[in-house]
């Protein structure tokens, strides 16, 4: 598996460098989390990993560069805070959604091949959601919507994750479900995984990095012992979640004297 | 109670109150006629009531088809081809900024005492609503949307179809709604300005003569027609997007 090197990132709004000169290598195969407060600039770290700042109103600088000397576009899947399924799709035409994105056909639906078909109620399947198939995501839990947008993620079948807190919006005990269910079924992939949960990115990543400071710098990765998703009884996971907790409140104190 | 029924009992009521202020007012029959005469005349002139009917209702029909038609062109263009949006607004706001009354008569010399100057008429008027409705819808579809499409490869084609689209029909239906209510208007001011046929014209005629339960008729026949074809589109859109929230119950 290919590791994915940012290069000298940089992100300004206007004349406020939010950061500069930042270098991340994503290990291939592995989970790195990256945790930071509001504003440091850590979903548009991601959106540049994954090639989309073109539409906001940013200046951004760096590189994006893979082991393989290979592009990076193509090989991603992305999954957001928001669940992002489409109202007026089935939950199995949103899982297939990519499919009939990238079909050519002008103005009729696609009808999906039975490949596709066994392959979404496969991944439908592995969520647990298989009698939801022809449900409307608004008679879904947020639970099973994030599973759903999990699934259309498998679906994708990429190399490469990317995900930004997309286990925010839910209860914390659906949270730990989630967080278990994706360590299992994104395992082998690069997963780079955006939080504001300390505890979420001890469980779940192979290196954890902080993004603190004004112009924002990452600190030295963390790389939490023991086989991922990683117990919560574990008190050196424990305790390493109390210092990450207090340096993100310390953080906090810090911005808030500084305004 | 049933919602069903509740626009039947506003109906009556309006009926009552009708009749109530002819009663308490002693109005005399050339000013406000009773809605009994009213509904005699109807009878008594179903054929004439349908004949004219039939002549609003299509130029209704085809000006709202022409009109929703355009109107979600240009809300393409104006989304897509970033480089005529600046020159395309505003015209778009000079074609509402001239009364479509003021218009009336350049549009019967232009197209003729028959029907093409109404459904004018009519697609002027509905142009507007749908096209800027149309266009907010497609111009605001969640970022996140967008963003999955981009990273699964979506082309501009599938993700207008697939999500921008979609993604505006409640908007869009916002605009038709408006469309429906006042496409009437564009074809009745159409037939008053010049015109053979239609109820408009059959108001005007009978409003010379002093047939004023006829001209009541035909109002009430446009009414019921108005009505009937808001209700109508109103189902059929929420038929048609049942995704979308309604909070209001």
């Amino acid at each position: 598996m290919f590791d994915i090197t940012l290069h000298s990132a940089g992100l300004a709004y206007g004349d406020n460098q939010i950061f500069e000169n930042l270098n991340l290598t994503l290990e291939g195969g592995h989970w790195t989390c990256l945790l930071g407060g509001s504003g440091v600039g850590k979903t548009t770290l991601l959106r540049m990993v994954a090639g989309l700042t073109d539409a906001l109103n940013i200046s951004t600088s760096g590189e994006v560069i893979c082991s393989d000397d290979q592009p990076l576009q193509g090989r991603i899947a992305w999954m957001s805070q928001q669940d992002s399924l489409l109202p007026w799709a089935s939950v199995l035409e949103n899982v297939t959604v990519g499919e009939q994105l990238r079909s050519r056909s002008l103005f009729r639906k696609k009808k999906l091949s039975d490949d596709v078909l066994e392959r979404a109620l496969s991944v439908l399947d592995r969520v647990g959601l298989t009698d939801k198939a022809s449900t409307l995501p608004q008679n879904l839990s947020g639970g099973q919507r994030q599973r759903v947008a999990l699934a259309r993620t498998l679906m994708e079948n990429r190399p490469v994750v990317l995900m930004d807190e997309p286990f925010a919006a839910v209860d914390a005990i659906t949270r730990l479900d989630l967080q278990d269910l994706s360590c299992e079924l994104l395992s082998g992939r690069t997963v780079l995984l955006i939080t504001h949960d300390p505890l979420e990115a001890l469980r779940l990543g192979h290196r954890v990095y902080h993004l603190r400071g004004n112009p924002a710098q990452l600190t030295a990765p963390i790389a939490p012992p023991g086989q991922t998703p990683r117990s919560l009884e574990d008190t050196e996971l424990m305790s390493l979640q109390g210092q990450l907790l207090d340096r993100l409140r310390h953080e906090g104190a810090d911005v808030g004297a500084s305004l | 109670m049933k919602d069903s029924l509740k626009p039947l009992i506003v109906l009556i009521g309006l009926l009552l109150l009708w009749q109530g202020i002819i009663t308490l007012f002693d109005v005399p029959p050339y000013i406000v006629p009773e809605p009994g005469a009213v509904f005699d005349r109807m009878i008594d002139d179903a054929g004439l009531l349908l004949e004219h009917t039939l002549v609003t209702f299509s130029e209704m029909l085809l000006g709202l088809f022409l009109g929703v038609l355009f109107g979600i062109l240009m809300a393409l263009v104006l989304v897509y081809f970033a480089r005529v949006r600046p020159w395309l607004l505003p015209l778009l706001l000079i074609t509402q900024a001239i009364p479509v009354f003021a218009l009336a008569p350049v549009l019967m010399l232009w197209f003729g005492y028959g029907m093409a100057s109404k459904v004018v008429m009519t697609v002027l008027i509905i142009f507007f609503p749908v096209a800027t409705c149309c266009y907010d819808g497609l111009r605001h579809t969640h970022q996140g949307w967008l963003d999955l499409a981009h990273t699964m490869g979506g082309n501009s084609w599938s993700m207008l179809r697939i999500i921008r689209w979609p993604a505006a029909l409640p908007a869009l239906a916002s605009g038709l709604r408006v469309a429906v209510v006042v496409a009437p208007i564009g074809a009745v001011v159409g037939e008053w300005v010049g015109s053979s046929a239609g109820l408009g014209y059959l108001m005007l005629q009978a409003n010379a003569r002093l047939w004023v339960d006829l001209m009541f008729a035909a109002l009430t026949v446009l009414a019921v027609c108005s009505v009937s074809l808001y209700y109508l589109t109103d189902s059929l859109l929420r038929w048609l997007i049942p995704w979308q929230e309604n909070t209001v119950h």
